[in-house]
């Protein structure tokens, strides 16, 4: 009889931390920014499909990095979780620090199991708030920690370059157009420092906008709505991020 | 919800036991809902009284409700059971939205408050019946439609108006008189009050516009823009017009003979 080799404890983690950083370094990177109406998640997507961000409950989004089957999976879990408690207590009782501990203890338990491969996944959960001082961002690694962010967050393959980035020129209380155009800058410098042009029908765009009469403040920002806050990317403008295309575009 | 019923069947309605009861069992009662299709969406109206009995139960009870952002449901008869069955309806389809990132069709929605309301018949034959009428704008179709419904689930699409509830007889009667093909959205929207107002008129269940307490029924409008809802302000205005005529004119608006 062969016995197994021995692997220290350290090194079995370190294996699977390493193994899971790899898958998800291997997708584009997303970026998750506050602005003055509420929070806004932009990424790179060429699929019109397979949606890197959604929606989970009145004012929590979703977005994650990674191998889709495998968030697919927790965003559906999040979505029953989340409809669950709104439907036995009341919708206010659904946060984004509740959710976040939830996704926390799956991804613990799945990282630390040796009889499951750990997610390839990195989330981030976020919540619009009355004000900005309300709003709230979780990024949740794949050994599930929880990290606290303010003002901005990046996840993916070059997460470190871009939230440096995107550190040192975010600020409080910027546009929505202000907002999408630093992130974009921020998206197209993925690969080794070297910039390059992304497209908007690649782009991935949406919105927890505070300001939406309805109860539900995800929004898609997509077509022609996105195109226009692009142009306008920079420049001070406020009509824009009013909902002109409510019913329409939320589908 | 499949979810449900295997995670959590006794947070579900239809799944609660019932203990056998002699006689009706005295609940709050809904009563009269209307709606009204117009080229380009639909309108559905109820007025604000639940009765249990002979008492008036609350004077202000809203029994008109939104699904989702195209479609809403008004409802008549129990009103704790019809309350809770609307939000298991609502929570249904903006969890089937999120998941498969599209919307049911209004058929769909339609067959599903279908099934919520045949499971609920143990509770009906009791005298705890949910009698909805269902309304949405059908973004395929690019019409308004009313869908009504028995108490054993049965489905059936109604064609220009339909009522629902104790006060229905008289309101159905009242828009018939009144319907035409070309109405605008303020003249359905005029309609549906009217339609209530003679429900009130004749049915003692059914309440009819409060100028004293401001208490004016609720009347929702559904486009392609989606759900709105009267605010307090449109529907009084259109209470307070037809009362004004009516004061000349008590049995209201009439129509030619022939």
């Amino acid at each position: 009889m062969s016995t197994p080799f021995y692997v220290s404890p350290q090194q079995a983690m370190a294996d699977r931390a390493e193994y899971a950083r790899k898958g998800i370094a291997r997708g584009r990177s997303l970026v998750v920014l506050q602005y003055a109406d509420g929070i806004v998640f932009v990424g790179e997507n060429p699929s019109r499909a397979l949606h890197k961000f959604s929606e989970i409950y009145d004012r929590i989004g979703f977005a994650a990095a990674g191998k889709y089957n495998e968030y697919e999976n927790l965003r559906i879990g999040g979505v029953r979780y989340a409809d669950l408690r709104g439907y036995t207590y009341d919708r206010d009782d659904v946060t984004a620090r509740g959710l976040a501990n939830v996704y926390a203890q799956t991804l613990g338990t799945i990282f630390s199991s040796a009889a499951e491969k750990p997610y390839e996944v990195e989330l981030v959960v976020a919540e619009v708030g009355e004000t900005p001082e309300g709003d709230q961002i979780y990024r949740l690694p794949h050994d599930g920690s929880i990290v606290d962010e303010h003002g901005s967050v990046a996840v993916g393959g070059n997460a470190e370059t871009i939230s440096s980035y995107l550190d040192q020129r975010h600020q409080d209380g910027m546009s929505l157009a202000e907002a999408l155009k630093l992130a974009v800058q921020a998206l197209s410098r993925d690969t080794n420092g070297s910039e390059r042009e992304i497209p908007a029908e690649r782009l991935e765009v949406a919105v927890l906008d505070r300001t939406r009469p309805q109860k539900r403040k995800f929004k898609r920002i997509v077509g022609r709505q996105l195109g226009r806050l692009l142009e306008v990317g920079g420049a001070s403008t406020e009509a824009e991020s009013a909902d002109d295309a409510d019913g329409s575009e939320e589908k | 919800m499949d979810f449900l019923s295997e995670h959590q069947p006794e947070i579900l309605p239809g799944n609660r036991q019932l203990p056998p009861t002699q006689g009706v069992i005295e609940a709050p009662h809904g009563t009269t809902i209307v709606a009204v299709t117009f080229p380009g969406g639909v309108v559905l109206a109820g007025d604000r009284r639940a009765t249990m009995g002979n008492v008036i139960a609350q004077r202000d009870i809203e029994k008109v409700f939104p699904a989702d952002e195209y479609s809403a449901v008004g409802i008549a008869g129990t009103a704790g059971l019809a309350v809770e069955m609307v939000k298991l309806f609502q929570l249904e389809l903006e969890h089937f939205e999120k998941v498969e990132g599209a919307q049911l069709s209004l058929e769909g929605k339609a067959n599903r408050l279908s099934t919520m309301i045949r499971s609920n018949l143990g509770m009906a034959m009791q005298g705890l019946a949910v009698v909805p009428l269902f309304a949405g704008y059908d973004v395929d179709r690019e019409r308004g439609r009313i869908f009504s419904y028995d108490v054993t689930g049965g489905r059936s699409e109604e064609h220009n108006f339909a009522a629902t509830g104790s006060g229905s007889i008289f309101a159905r009667g009242a828009m018939k008189k009144l319907f035409r093909n070309d109405l605008s959205e303020a003249d359905a929207t005029m309609l549906v009050v009217q339609a209530l107002y003679d429900a009130a008129d004749d049915d003692s269940a059914t309440g009819g516009p409060d100028v004293a307490r401001r208490i004016y029924p609720i009347v929702t409008v559904i486009t392609e823009d989606g759900f709105r809802r009267l605010t307090e302000d449109e529907s009084s205005e259109i209470a307070r017009s037809i009362l004004e005529r009516r004061l000349e004119q008590p049995d209201g608006p009439r129509a030619a003979l022939l």
